[in-house]
Parts: C-alpha cells; structure tokens; sequence
C-alpha cells in the first residue's frame, strides 16, 4: 500500500491514512480483515457495522423526503399564489368538494399511520411474521380504500362536468375560470398524492413479503423502517392538501 | 512497492461487470463517457450557432432552425453537461476515496442515477432528432404551452427525468459524507473538494424537485389544458418565471461550486502549500448555496416583479458575490510565495480564476437593476454566463480531469499536449466570448439569426474563436485517451500531492482501502501545522 510519498516524508507528526497496522477492535469491522466479529448477514460489503447502514438508510429516507417536500412545495406555492389572488372563485370551487368523502380519507389515512406504526413495532419487537404481514397488509387495505374513495371523488366530477378542459360547464359557475383552474390545481396536486399512495402500496406489497420470509427482527427491520417514514410522509401530504382544498373558506357560508 | 495487479479497472471484464457494476469508480467512468457524449452534441448545436452568426443575414439556418438550435445547445449543455459534469464524473470517483470510505453510501442508487441520466438524455436525443425545441431552455410560458410548434413535452419529460438522477446523486452524496467518513475524518479536516460537493448537493436535493414540479405543470398545461400558467386560461406565467428560477439560478451554483472545489485542491498542490483560509472557503461554499437561494428574483427584473422585490433581490444578489470573491482571494492567498508549479491542471486553475473572476463582477453589473435593463436580453448576459460555466465550471472540470487523470487512469498523459491545449482553451474562451460582452453592450440581443452589419466584426471574432476553442476541447480527447493504451504508467502520487487519494495505488482497487484507514491529521497538509492539543486514534 505504501508507496513512497506517504505524509511522513515530510511532516513528522501522526501519519494518516497510512493503513499501517488497525486498533485492536476495528480489526473486524474493516476491509478485507474479515476478521473476529461476525457480521450481521444483512451488512452490505461497503459499510463498517450494522449502525452505520442503519444510519445511512435513514438519513437517506429524511433527505428523499426532504426533496418531496421541495417537490410538493412547488405545487402548494402555486395554489397558495392563485388562492389569494381570486379567493370567491377557488371558494366557490371548493364548495363543490365533499367534506364527507374528504374526512373520511382524512380518517382513514391517520388510521393507516398508526397500522403502520403497529407494523414497524412488530418487526423492531421480533413478533412474529404472521403479525408483521398482519399490520402491513392492514396498512395495505387502508390505503386502497383511500384510493377507492379517491375514484367515487373524481368520477363523481367527470359525471358533473367539473373536469377542467374541453367537458368543462362553464355556465354553472359564477367564476368560471378560476374554478377551473382550482380545478386543475386540485386534479394535479389529488392525482399525484394518489401516485405516491399508489408507490407506497406496492412498496408495503415487498416489505410484507420480506416480513413473510422471516427477514425481519429486532436486530435487522431497517427496510420496514424507512418504508414507514415514506408512508408517514404521503400521509401528511394529504393533512395539508385537505384543508387547502376542502375547507379553507367554507365559513364563509353559501350566502357570501 | 509495485501496484497490485487487481484494480477497479481490470476487476470483471465485459459489458455486464461495467453495465452492471456497483463501484462508484465505474459508474464515475460511465457518466464520463456520456456526458462526453452529451458535450459533443452541445458542441455541435454551438457550432451551428456561430456558424449562422459569421455573416448578419440569415444564410445557415432559418429563423425557426435557429431557435431550435440554440435551444437544443442551452437544453444539453445545462441538464446533460455541466450539472452532472463534476459531481457525477470527479465527485463520484474522489469523495468515497477522499473520506476513507469504500463506496457512496448507497452503491446501487449511483447506479440507478447514471441509468436515470441515460433515460432522461435518450428523451432529450428523441426531442433532438425529431425536429428539437424552439422555446429556449427556459421553456417559458405561455409560449412554451400554448404556442410552440415543437417537441416541448418530449423534452421536458427528459429534463424531469435527469433532474432524478441529480436527485440522487445529491441525496447520496450527503448521506455520504455524513455517515461514511473513517474515523478522525472530522468535518474540518475533509477536503475542500468535499465540503463544495456537500454544499452543491445541498442545492440539488434543495432545488431539483422545484424545476421537477414545474415542468410537469408545463407538460400538464400544454397536454391537457389545465390552466396553471397560460393567461388566456386564468393563470399567471411570472409564477412560471419565478419556480423556473428558483431552480435554474441555483443551478448555475451546481455548475461552479464544484469547479470552486476543484480548484481548491488543485491550487494547494500546485503551490506546495496549505489552502490559505480553509474554514472560510469551506463555509463560503455554504453561503453561496443558502444565499443562491435567494437572488432568482434578478432574472424578473423586468418582467413585471415589484420594484421593492427588485431592491431586494439585487441586494441579495451583490451578497451572493461576497463568498465567491472570499473564495478568489484565499485562492490568490494560497499562491502567494508558494512554490508555484506550471503543470497543466495549475494552467486550467489559473484560467479560471481570471475568468471567473470576470464572469463574477459582470455578474455585479447584471444584478444593478438600471444597468440590467440596459443590457437586459443582449450579448452581454451571454457572455457573463459563459464566463462562469464555460470559463468557471469546464475550465474546472478540465484541470480536475487532468489533475486526477493519473489516478483514474493509471497512466501519465503527455504534458506538453496538456499544456498546449490548456493555453488554447483559454486563448479561444476569450477570443469567443469577450467580443460578445462589447456586442452586448453596445445593443446585440441574443436569440437573433440575423444582425445589422455593424456588428459583424465582432461577430467574426467570436466565431473563429469558437474554432479555437474546439480544437483546444479535442485535443484532450485524444491525448487522453492515447494515454490509456500507451501513457507510462502513474506512481500513486504523480504530483507529490497529499490527501487520501494519492496514497492508494493509481488506480485504486475496488475496495479503495483494505482496511479502514485512521485519520490524525487535516488532509492536505503540505507543511506542518500546530494543533492546539494532540487529537488520539478515535
């Protein structure tokens, strides 16, 4: 390894870098010595020790979701910026959204969080795979029932003609322009909340077959883990999108 | 001792093992091949630009050639060259060494970014060859989706789908150099190379997702007609103007902070000496990235933005320059009564300082509101730009490729070629692009095929120094690639330089280190330095 320019040539202090001999204890976590700890079977060849990837898959979650953040952001920004600039028009337009069909998402994605936080418990306690698969899979079914509401939401628009572009009526709106862009708005900002869902869904479809396979315990459930920060993430989206879209304004009454 | 016969290089043979690799050293020397690619293409699109601009009339192209052009040229040099440029060829290859590590912390994501890239780029190549994009690579609205006759969606889904794999490559790099350093590679004692990596990453996962969010709104707009931007349907297209640059001025610090990384290391080893100022330079690059942030106002200075915005964001933007020139004048610093060695990096480091530097103070005269509307949409914008990304970031990624050729390679490439093509990158940067600060200034408008003969003159010089500038950008492509079939093979240190890379054999092996190395000292440390108290084995 040595190659005839190490620092100590010229600096007589401490050599760095210099991987001349290793402290007794990182023998085994280093490089080639695969020496007297055994690894965890899950350790990837490039990390030192299992809290090292653990940490790394982690923080690498929180920046992914850092970027959605950014992404979702973009659209909030738009809506916020057309919101106070025609607020009878998007008023008018969300008035013509269910608050029933709209809470009872809300509920049931803040009750698939806590399915969700069930199953990441399970496999950080070791329970046994049966009630892992058992947890997701509940998370599974509460997602797709948002999805299900989702579709009688939207078709329910396309059957009133609430759909921006060539379908849409014009002639029911006292605003009709700015319903229609509330409208676009809501489809876009909707629709790609229900992408992620639908991401996040076949994501809990791998992580409940890995849990099915045993792969998860107390000492390994990083993949479960990460998948439920996501998961999390796509729910509190929905916490933000529902009082823009549905409520804000609804005080006013139908009078205003 | 002799390099060990197993490297990154000759470990696996065949199209899968590279195909397929998950070493960050391979996935580095695949972007290269494509980005390479990616530059040619550009090339060829600013050929045909200053081929057009030889005579005032419009003899080349037509008009509606034109445009397309240098859309094309602006779309692949941005998104497919210079952002990925460093961080994806020289930041990929050199961080996970530089920190003691083995690979980024997530190997087959850096794959799926360099996959990700390709996708994107083929997008982009489809858009090309079926008759291209005349919006310019600023895609504005309305016209970009309500008017435009072109192949705006094909090109924009491409723009979106490469933002992803910048995404990536920010998110891993972060990830990186948080949880990945060996032990005793404490926050400041990283490379200067590494600290600018961790700021520009910053601004690609900070960023991206912006311009992600807002070409899908154009694609939606101009595919479905859903009114977002466009007038004519309620919407507002200075909303598009401000997300677009939320984005794409920031991105102008993707492209030169990396170089400003670059340049720090090249700067120490060249001039035998400690980086003069290392804490401030590696928190200038912090500033640039969070003060970046907030200047993208001055591109609106004249599209209707309020004035009291205006103000604030030419405040704001004069403050962006303050860490950029503490960066200049530490680097001057360094050089000072340094044992100053002229090898080719050191050539292309001091291009760039001069370059950058004017680059850096028109960029002064740009954020003045009232001079800004004087020269607002003229020559001289695009002669301040490319003296940042042609004169600041390729001349950066130039002198890095050359710093580091040895150790990517294993091989030693002819110097006095190097030299020689350093000297003329530089003489035909500014034989192409100083006219056009004096065309500007005197009432050029850029986007035009045609001109008033008065300014042919200029245009002439800006044309032939085009054909320098090629030349001085292929002649590295052959001495380099000579290198690797018949360049004498590179000891581990060529330069006498220090940090972690040049104490592993040129080239390194796959697993960078065999064992973990241990770290005591700041890299980097051309003369000994007094520590306040003795820092222990961890």
């Amino acid at each position: 390894m040595s190659d005839g320019h190490t620092p100590s040539e010229h600096y007589p202090g401490p050599v760095h870098g210099v991987p001349v001999h290793a402290e007794p204890g990182y023998a085994g976590l280093s490089g080639q010595v695969h020496g007297h700890v055994p690894h965890h079977p899950k350790l990837q060849h490039h990390f030192d020790d299992m809290d090292q990837q653990v940490e790394a898959s982690t923080l690498g979650m929180w920046v992914f979701l850092v970027t959605e953040i950014m992404f979702f952001g973009g659209l909030f920004m738009a809506y916020l910026v057309y919101r106070s600039a025609q607020p009878d028009a998007f008023q008018e337009a969300s008035a013509h959204l269910s608050i029933f069909w709209g809470g009872l998402n809300t509920a049931v994605l803040i009750f698939s969080s806590l399915t969700m936080a069930l199953a990441v418990r399970a496999a950080q306690t070791s329970l046994p795979p049966k009630v892992q698969v058992g947890w997701i899979v509940a998370t599974m079914f509460l997602g797709s029932v948002f999805l299900g509401v989702k579709v009688i939401e939207y078709s329910d628009k396309f059957r009133e003609s609430i759909v921006p572009g060539p379908y849409f009526n014009a002639a029911m709106w006292t605003h009709p322009t700015g319903v229609e862009m509330f409208y676009s708005l809501y489809f876009i900002m909707t629709g790609l909340h229900a992408l992620h869902m639908i991401i996040g869904i076949a994501l809990m479809a791998v992580i409940a077959w890995m849990a099915w396979r045993r792969q998860f315990d107390s000492s390994y459930y990083t993949p479960v883990e990460v998948s439920g920060l996501y998961w999390h993430f796509v729910d509190i989206v929905w916490i933000f999108l529902f009082p823009l879209l549905y409520l804000i304004g609804r005080h006013y009454g139908e009078g205003h | 001792m002799e390099a060990p016969a197993l490297n990154y290089l000759n470990n696996g043979h065949g199209a899968a093992s590279w195909l397929l690799t998950k070493d960050h050293k391979r996935i580095a020397l695949l972007y290269l091949a494509s980005i390479t690619a990616f530059f040619a293409l550009g090339g060829f699109f600013a050929m045909m630009i200053r081929l057009e601009l030889l005579t005032p009339a419009g003899d080349v192209t037509s008009p509606e050639m034109y445009n397309r052009m240098f859309t094309m040229h602006g779309v692949v040099m941005v998104f497919f060259f210079l952002i990925p440029s460093i961080p994806a060829v020289l930041g990929n290859f050199l961080i996970p060494i530089m920190i003691g590590a083995k690979d980024l912390a997530f190997p087959r994501i850096n794959l799926l970014s360099w996959y990700i890239y390709v996708l994107g780029g083929l997008f982009t190549l489809v858009a090309a060859l079926s008759g291209g994009v005349d919006t310019g690579w600023t895609f504005y609205t309305p016209y970009s989706t309500a008017a435009a006759n072109s192949h705006v969606i094909t090109a924009a889904v491409g723009i979106f789908i490469t933002g992803f794999s910048s995404i990536l490559t920010g998110l891993n790099f972060i990830v990186t150099i948080h949880r990945m350093r060996a032990p005793g590679m404490t926050w400041f004692r990283l490379p200067l190379f590494v600290w600018a990596h961790y700021a520009t990453s910053l601004i690609m996962i900070l960023g991206t997702p912006v311009i992600a969010i807002t070409i899908l709104m154009v694609a939606a707009e101009r595919a479905l007609h859903l009114g977002i931007f466009d007038p004519a349907l309620g919407g507002d297209p200075v909303l598009f103007q401000h997300l677009f640059w939320f984005y794409s001025h920031p991105a102008v610090y993707i492209m030169i902070l990396p170089a400003m990384g670059v340049i720090s290391e090249v700067v120490q080893a060249f001039s035998r000496k400690n980086i003069f100022g290392y804490s401030f330079i590696a928190f200038s690059s912090l500033a640039i990235a969070v003060i970046g942030f907030l200047v993208w106002g001055h591109h609106l200075f004249v599209a209707g933005q309020s004035t009291y915005a205006g103000l604030v964001f030419s405040v704001l933007s004069f403050m962006v320059a303050v860490p950029s020139a503490i960066k200049v004048f530490n680097w001057t610093a360094t050089i000072y009564k340094g044992s100053v060695s002229l090898d080719s990096p050191m050539l292309y480091a001091f291009g760039f300082l001069g370059l950058f530097t004017i680059g850096g103070l028109t960029g002064l005269f740009l954020g003045a509101m009232g001079l800004d509307i004087h020269v607002h949409d003229t020559y001289f914008v695009v002669a301040h730009f490319h003296y940042i990304m042609v004169g600041g970031a390729i001349m950066g990624y130039l002198g890095g490729l050359h710093y580091w050729w040895p150790k990517i390679s294993g091989r030693l490439y002819s110097e006095p070629w190097a030299k020689l093509s350093a000297v003329i990158v530089f003489v035909g940067f500014n034989l192409t692009f100083f006219p056009q600060f004096i065309a500007g200034y005197i009432g050029m408008p850029r986007r035009y095929h045609v001109y008033p003969p008065e300014f042919q003159v200029l245009n002439v010089l800006s044309s032939a120094g085009a054909s320098v500038l090629a030349v001085g950008y292929v002649l590295p492509l052959i001495y380099l690639t000579y290198s690797i079939f018949a360049g004498a093979k590179s000891p581990a240190d060529p330069w006498g330089a220090k940090g972690l890379e040049w104490e592993i054999p040129s080239p390194p092996p796959t697993e960078n280190f065999g064992i973990t190395p241990i770290v005591t000292h700041g890299t980097h440390q051309y003369a000994p330095r007094i520590e306040k108290k003795e820092v222990g084995v961890v």
